[in-house]
C-alpha cells in the first residue's frame, strides 16, 4: 500500500495576518507556518492506514525551499518518504501548481510505481481554491471525492465518506485513487522528539518541474476590517444585579 | 473603569511580574497615586513573564543575584503562592563535578541548603533520569516554583487597595515627554498613551523586552536585547501525571548540555540556553494582534533544538516518546554583562529603569528600586552591580549589547571563572601606551571597555628571579600568571611603572564647586589649593555609594579620579545632585587626562633624574598635588598609593603621556623599574595594603565605621549620608573589616588551592557561618597573594567582637575548609606603620 499526501506550507493561524503594502503577498514577518489542518488529518489518516496496512507514506509538497520544514514534521509523525516541487518563491496559481504536482506523481511513480492513494487536503488553509486536487486527480485519470471524513479499504475498493445534511454519503472506488480530506476525520497526532529527529534522517527528494500559468490571476489581497465586539463587564458580585435587570428590560426579555 | 487620569505621581509601564511587585512594594512604601499601564490585556499581558518555567534555583556565585534570587523566592513564598520542588544539577563532566564544589561553597556563603548526589542518589529522587551519563548532581531542596502571573495580581491588587493604583490594560504608550534640564539632564514629564497624556512626576519603565524602545522616547537607554530562549513542552508521561501535581519531581538542570527538565503536570518542559543566539530588534516584537500565541511566545524554529533533543532524550529516555505539544522561542531579556538594569536612567531624571529582570529574581528586584526611588538608595541589598547608571557610552550600542549578549548567553549554565574575560568587542577603549604595552606583552583584562594590562609577559624573568611557579590546579592559574607576583616584588624592591589611564577623571569647577564637593564627600573637600582627600560618598543611608580622590587644583576647581568599574555610576551620582543655579560645572577630562603610577623605593632616584622638582617629603609631601614638568613634559604630581611604596601618581595630558612613559622608562632602567599591572594595583599590592576598594570591600551595605575609612573627626558641613554616619559612628561598628592570611592552603587530595575571591565564606573553627547582628555573612571580598607579606591574603568582614588580630578561621574554598589568621584589621598586614609609604 503506497499512500502519498499532498500538503501545503501556509502561514500559522491564531494571529492577525497582514498584507503586504502592494497587496500581493502576507507579510510573514511575524508568522509561524504551518501545514494545512485538513492536510495534517490526510498525514494522519495515511500514516494510521499504513500502519494498519503495512504501508509506506509519501508527502509532497510544492513551495519555497522553507516548506522543507512541513516536509520535516510530516516525516516526525511518520512519514518515510518527502518530495519538494520547488517554486521561485511566489505563490502560484491552481492550475500551474497542480499541473506540476501531476508531472511531479507521474515522475515518482515511474521510479517507484503508483501510488495507492493520493490523499488532499479538503482546501488549503489560506487561498482555499478547492482546485488542486480535484486537478491533479482528473490530469492522473483517477477518481477523487472531496470532503472526505471516513476511509475504508475492502481488498481494492476504497470507501470513502463525507457528511451530507442529515447523514453520509458513501463512495466506493477502486484503487489507485484519491481523496480530499476534511478536518475532524481524526485527531493529527503530535511528533514525539525521537520522531522528530528520526525525521532529520529521512531523505529530502527534489524533483524541480514547472508548469504554464493558469488563467487564475491574483489582483489584490485584501484585509477585511475587524469586526470589533465589545464587552461590557457589569460587575462581579451581587451588585451588578441591577444592571442585568436593565439589560434583560432593554432587549425584552423582562417588561 | 474609571476615567483615564491627566496626572499621576507615578507611571509604571508594564504589569508583568516587575511592574506589578513595584506598585506593590511603593504601595507598602506609602507612594500614592500610582498608575500602572500596559499595552497587553491582563492578568497575561504578553511579555516575558506569561511563558516563563517559574522557577528559582538560590545558588548563584554573583551575590546580588544569590541574595535578590532568594529575596524573591521568601516573597513568591509569602504569598504561598510558591512550591518548593527541590531541584538538581546534574554533571556529564569532570568540570562540572569541580563546579559543583564551587557552588557547595556559595551554597554555604548564602546560607542555602544543598547536598552533592550520586549518580544513584540522583535518581533515587528522579527514577525516570539516565544515571548512567550523568557523573553525580548537585542537590538542592529549596529550589522552588513560582506562580509569576498569581503574584503579579496579588501585588497588583494590594496596590490598588492599599492605595488606589489606576490600572490600565490594552493602553500603549506613543511617546515620553520629557524637559530639557542643566547638566546634560532632562527630566520627565508626561507619558503619551493611545487613551491619553498623563503627566507623571515619576515613570518606572518594567516592559521587559520592549524597555529599550519605550526609554528611547525620553532620550534614554537601556541596554538590553531580546533574546529567544527555546522552549518545548513534551508529554503526557504517566510517571508525571501519576503525581497529580503541577510539580512532582525536583527540576532537573542538566548543566553540561545547558538544558533543564521541568516538570509541569504531566508533562515536561524542556528549556535550552545551548542553542544559537537568536536576537531581535524591540521593533520586530510582533503586537498582541499580531501574535499567534504572545508577542514573546515566536514561532519554533525546531532545527535549533535537534541536538537538546537527543541530550534530553539520552538523559531521559521517556522524553523520545513523548509528543512535543507546545515549542515556542520565547524572549526574554540580555544585557551587556549579564546584570539587571535597575535604577534611574542617567539619561532623564526620575525616569527608572526596571527591566532585564527574570522571574526568579523579580519581585526583589522590584523592592531595590522601590527602595532606590523611596530612599535614594537601595537598603535590601547593594546594587552597584545592577545600577543602570553603570553602561559606559559605548556598552549602550546595539552592537555592543548584542555581542557580548551573544558570547554569554550559551553561558547561561557555564563554568564561569570570576576572573572570566570577554573575547568580543575588546579594544574600546585604549591608553595612549597601549602599543607600548602591547609590545611588553601585556595580558589584557578588560574593565567595561577600558583595556587595562593586568601583566606583562616581558617580565617572565622575574618568575626565575624571585623563585615563583604555577599554581598546581588549573582553575586556580586561570586567569593568573606568577608574573603578577614577581612584578609585586619588583615594585617592592625596586619599581614598578603602572598604566593608570582608565581612571575616570572629572572635573567640578565654578563658585559653587568646592562646597558641593564638600556636600558629595564624608571627608573635608575644602582643602588648601595642592592638597587632596581620599574620601567615600554615601548613600543617604550612610552606606557606600562611592570611594575616590578628590584633588584641590584651584581656587573653585575640584579634580576627581574614581575607579574604571565605577565612572558610570559616579558620573552620574555627581550630576544627579549637582545644584542647578550654574554655579559648578562638570567635566569629563577621562580621555584628556592620562595617569601614570610611579611607586617602589626606587621611585624617586627615578624621577630625580627628570626634574628640577622638590621631590622630598617636604616638598611633595604625601597627599599632595604639585604641577611639575618631567622630562620637560608639563605634568602633576600626586603623592599617593594604592600599592603601599612611596611614589606618585602622574597626571599629563593624553597627548604628552606616551613622551612621559618614554622618559621614566628609560630613566628607570637601570634602577630596576618595571611595568606592573593591574594584578599588583588593583589586588596584590593593595591587598597587602588592605586597601578597600569600591564594589569589593565597599558596598552600599556597610558604612565607614565598620570598613575602618571613619577619620577621627567629622568636619562641621554637610554632606549626603551625614545623619547615618553620625549615628554609625555613635553605634560603633557591628562589623569590622578584617585581612586574613590563608596558613594552609592544601586541599584533602594534598594539592595546593588558592581562593579567588569570589564571595567563599570565613566560617568558625568548626564550618559555620558567621553572620553579624545585621544578617550580614562574613564572606571573601578580595583575595590574592601577598607576595611580599609572605602569606596569600583575604579581605573580609567580621562582627566586630571576632576582629580580632591572631583569631583563628576557616575559609571553604571548593567545598573544602582551609585555616586563616585575622592578620589586621583596620591596618595593613605588610608595612603596617607606612614607613614605605610615608617615611
Amino acid at each position: 500500500m503506497r499512500i502519498l499526501v499532498c500538503v501545503k506550507r501556509v502561514p500559522a493561524p491564531g494571529a492577525k495576518i497582514n498584507v503586504t503594502d502592494d497587496g500581493q503577498a502576507v507579510d510573514t514577518s511575524n508568522l509561524g507556518f504551518t501545514t494545512s489542518p485538513h492536510e495534517e488529518c490526510a498525514l494522519e489518516e495515511a500514516v494510521q492506514i499504513a500502519e494498519r496496512e503495512a504501508g509506506t507514506v509519501t508527502v509532497l509538497t510544492l513551495g519555497p525551499a522553507e516548506a522543507v520544514e512541513q516536509l520535516r514534521y510530516a516525516a516526525s509523525v511518520g512519514a518515510g518518504e518527502i518530495i519538494l516541487v520547488p517554486t521561485d518563491g511566489r505563490s502560484w496559481d491552481p492550475q500551474r501548481t497542480a499541473a506540476a504536482i501531476t508531472e511531479a506523481i507521474q515522475t515518482s511513480e515511474v521510479e517507484n510505481g503508483t501510488y495507492d492513494l493520493i490523499l488532499f487536503g479538503n482546501e488549503s488553509a489560506d487561498s482555499g481554491g478547492f482546485q488542486v486536487g480535484i486537478r491533479v486527480s482528473h490530469a492522473l485519470g483517477r477518481p477523487m471525492v472531496n470532503g472526505v471524513k471516513g476511509i475504508d479499504l475492502e481488498g481494492d475498493t476504497v470507501v470513502a465518506r463525507r457528511e451530507v445534511d442529515g447523514g453520509f454519503e458513501i463512495y466506493r472506488m477502486p484503487r489507485p485513487a484519491a481523496l480530499g480530506i476534511k478536518e475532524g476525520i481524526n485527531l493529527p497526532r503530535y511528533p514525539t522528539m525521537r520522531g522528530r529527529l528520526a525525521s532529520k534522517k529521512v531523505e529530502l527528494n527534489q524533483l524541480d518541474v514547472d508548469a504554464e500559468t493558469g488563467a487564475q490571476v491574483q489582483v489584490k489581497l485584501h484585509q477585511p476590517t475587524e469586526n470589533i465586539s465589545e464587552t461590557v463587564i457589569l460587575g462581579t458580585d451581587e451588585t451588578a444585579a441591577a444592571a442585568v435587570v436593565d439589560i434583560l428590560e432593554e432587549i425584552g426579555v423582562l417588561s | 473603569m474609571s476615567e483615564f487620569p491627566t496626572k499621576a505621581n507615578v507611571v509604571v509601564i508594564g504589569a508583568g511580574i516587575v511592574g506589578n511587585c513595584l506598585v506593590g512594594h511603593l504601595a507598602r512604601l506609602g507612594w500614592t497615586d500610582m498608575v500602572l499601564i500596559d499595552k497587553g490585556p491582563l492578568p497575561n499581558p504578553g511579555g516575558s513573564t506569561g511563558h516563563a518555567s517559574n522557577f528559582i534555583f538560590p545558588v548563584d556565585h554573583n551575590k546580588e543575584m544569590a541574595l535578590l534570587g532568594e529575596q524573591s523566592a521568601n516573597q513568591y513564598r509569602d504569598l504561598d503562592l510558591s512550591t518548593d520542588s527541590g531541584g538538581i544539577e546534574v554533571a556529564r563532566t569532570q568540570a562540572r563535578m569541580d563546579e559543583f564544589q564551587r557552588r557547595m561553597t556559595s551554597a554555604k556563603s548564602w546560607g542555602i541548603e544543598a547536598h552533592l548526589l550520586t549518580p544513584a542518589e540522583v535518581k533515587e529522587l528522579v527514577p525516570f533520569i539516565n544515571d548512567d551519563v550523568v557523573l553525580g548532581g548537585f542537590y538542592c531542596p529549596t529550589v522552588s516554583v513560582v506562580d509569576s502571573l498569581e503574584t503579579g495580581t496579588v501585588m497588583r491588587k494590594e496596590a490598588i487597595e492599599k492605595t488606589g493604583l489606576q490600572v490600565f490594560a490594552n493602553t500603549e504608550v506613543l511617546d515620553l515627554v520629557t524637559e530639557d534640564g542643566p547638566h546634560d539632564l532632562s527630566t520627565i514629564k508626561a507619558v503619551v498613551t493611545d487613551k491619553g497624556t498623563i503627566e507623571a512626576d515619576h515613570v518606572v519603565i518594567a516592559c521587559g523586552v520592549w524597555s529599550n524602545r519605550i526609554a528611547n522616547m525620553a532620550g534614554a537607554r537601556i541596554p538590553l536585547v531580546p533574546a529567544v530562549h527555546q522552549m518545548a513542552d513534551v508529554g503526557p508521561m504517566d510517571i508525571l501525571a501519576e503525581t497529580n501535581n503541577e510539580i512532582g519531581y525536583p527540576i532537573v538542570r542538566d548543566m553540561d548540555t545547558f538544558c533543564y527538565e521541568r516538570q509541569s503536570s504531566g508533562s515536561m518542559e524542556v528549556g535550552s540556553y545551548a542553542h544559537r543566539p537568536i536576537f531581535l530588534h524591540p521593533d520586530e516584537i510582533p503586537s498582541n494582534d499580531e501574535a499567534a500565541l504572545s508577542p514573546t511566545e515566536l514561532p519554533f524554529t525546531p532545527d535549533d533544538f535537534d541536538q537538546q533533543m537527543e541530550e534530553a532524550i539520552e538523559l531521559m529516555d521517556m522524553l523520545g516518546d513523548a509528543e512535543i505539544k507546545y515549542a515556542i522561542n520565547g524572549l526574554l531579556s540580555l544585557t551587556p554583562d549579564a546584570m539587571p538594569c535597575l535604577g534611574e536612567t542617567p539619561e532623564v531624571a526620575n525616569l527608572w529603569s526596571a527591566a532585564a529582570v527574570w522571574v526568579k529574581e523579580g519581585p526583589g528586584m522590584a523592592q531595590v528600586v522601590a527602595e532606590w526611588m523611596t530612599y535614594g538608595y537601595p537598603r535590601v541589598i547593594d546594587a552597584h552591580g545592577a545600577d543602570i547608571a553603570r553602561f559606559y557610552e559605548w556598552e549602550k550600542s546595539d552592537e555592543h549589547i548584542w555581542a557580548r549578549s551573544a558570547e554569554h548567553f550559551n553561558k547561561t549554565y557555564g563554568i564561569v571563572h570570576p576572573s572570566e574575560q570577554w573575547e568580543s568587542r575588546r579594544g574600546l577603549a585604549k591608553s595612549p601606551f597601549y602599543s607600548r604595552e602591547e609590545d611588553l606583552g601585556a595580558e589584557f583584562f578588560d574593565a567595561r571597555g577600558w583595556e587595562r594590562p593586568q601583566w606583562y609577559n616581558s617580565n617572565a624573568d622575574l618568575v626565575e628571579r624571585y623563585g615563583l611557579g604555577e599554581r598546581e590546579v588549573e582553575w586556580d592559574n586561570r586567569w593568573w600568571s606568577p608574573i603578577i607576583d614577581g612584578e609585586l616584588l619588583n615594585l617592592r624592591e625596586n619599581a614598578a611603572i603602572v598604566d593608570l589611564s582608565a581612571f575616570q577623571i572629572f572635573e567640578l569647577s565654578g563658585p559653587g564647586a568646592v562646597a558641593f564637593a564638600e556636600y558629595l564627600a564624608v571627608n573635608k573637600a575644602d582643602k588648601p589649593i595642592g592638597s587632596s582627600v581620599y574620601t567615600p560618598f554615601l548613600t543617604p543611608d550612610g552606606g557606600f555609594h562611592s570611594d575616590l580622590t578628590m584633588m584641590r587644583v584651584g581656587e573653585d576647581t575640584i579634580r576627581i579620579a574614581t575607579g574604571a568599574f565605577d565612572g558610570g555610576r559616579d558620573k552620574f551620582w555627581i550630576k544627579k545632585y549637582m545644584p542647578t543655579d550654574g554655579s559648578v560645572t562638570f567635566t569629563d577630562l577621562t580621555q584628556d587626562v592620562t595617569t601614570i603610577g610611579l611607586w617602589g623605593p626606587n621611585a624617586p632616584a627615578i624621577v630625580a633624574k627628570l626634574t628640577d622638582f622638590d621631590l622630598s617629603h617636604e616638598g611633595s609631601p604625601y597627599g599632595s598635588y604639585r604641577d611639575a614638568q618631567i622630562a620637560g613634559v608639563p605634568c602633576s604630581l600626586f603623592r599617593i598609593s594604592y600599592v603601599g611604596d612611596t611614589g606618585w601618581e602622574i597626571y599629563t595630558s593624553w597627548e604628552d603621556g606616551p613622551a612621559l612613559w618614554d622618559a621614566l622608562t628609560e630613566a628607570g632602567v637601570d634602577l630596576g623599574l618595571r611595568p606592573a599591572g593591574i594584578g599588583v594595583y588593583g589586588t596584590t599590592g593593595r591587598l597587602e595594603k588592605g586597601y578597600r576598594l569600591m564594589g569589593a570591600e565597599l558596598e552600599s551595605e556597610y558604612n565607614p565605621v565598620e570598613a575602618g575609612l571613619a577619620r577621627p573627626k567629622v568636619k562641621a558641613a554637610d554632606f549626603i549620608g551625614k545623619a547615618a554616619y553620625l549615628a554609625a559612628r555613635e553605634a560603633g561598628p557591628l562589623a569590622t573589616m578584617c585581612t586574613f592570611a590563608v596558613q594552609d592552603h592544601t586541599d584533602s587530595q594534598g594539592r595546593k588551592r588558592f581562593m579567588q575571591g569570589g564571595n567563599e565564606p570565613i566560617l568558625t573553627l568548626d564550618g559555620e557561618r558567621i553572620v553579624d547582628s545585621h544578617g550580614r555573612v562574613s564572606r571573601v571580598t578580595t583575595a590574592g597573594n601577598g607576595a611580599a607579606y609572605g602569606k596569600y591574603l583575604l579581605l573580609g568582614y567580621l562582627p566586630t567582637d571576632l576582629a580580632v588580630v591572631g583569631n583563628e578561621f576557616k575559609v571553604m574554598y571548593m567545598n573544602e575548609l582551609f585555616p586563616i589568621t585575622v592578620v589586621a584589621t583596620t591596618g595593613s598586614a605588610f608595612d603596617p606603620e607606612d614607613s614605605r609609604l610615608k617615611g
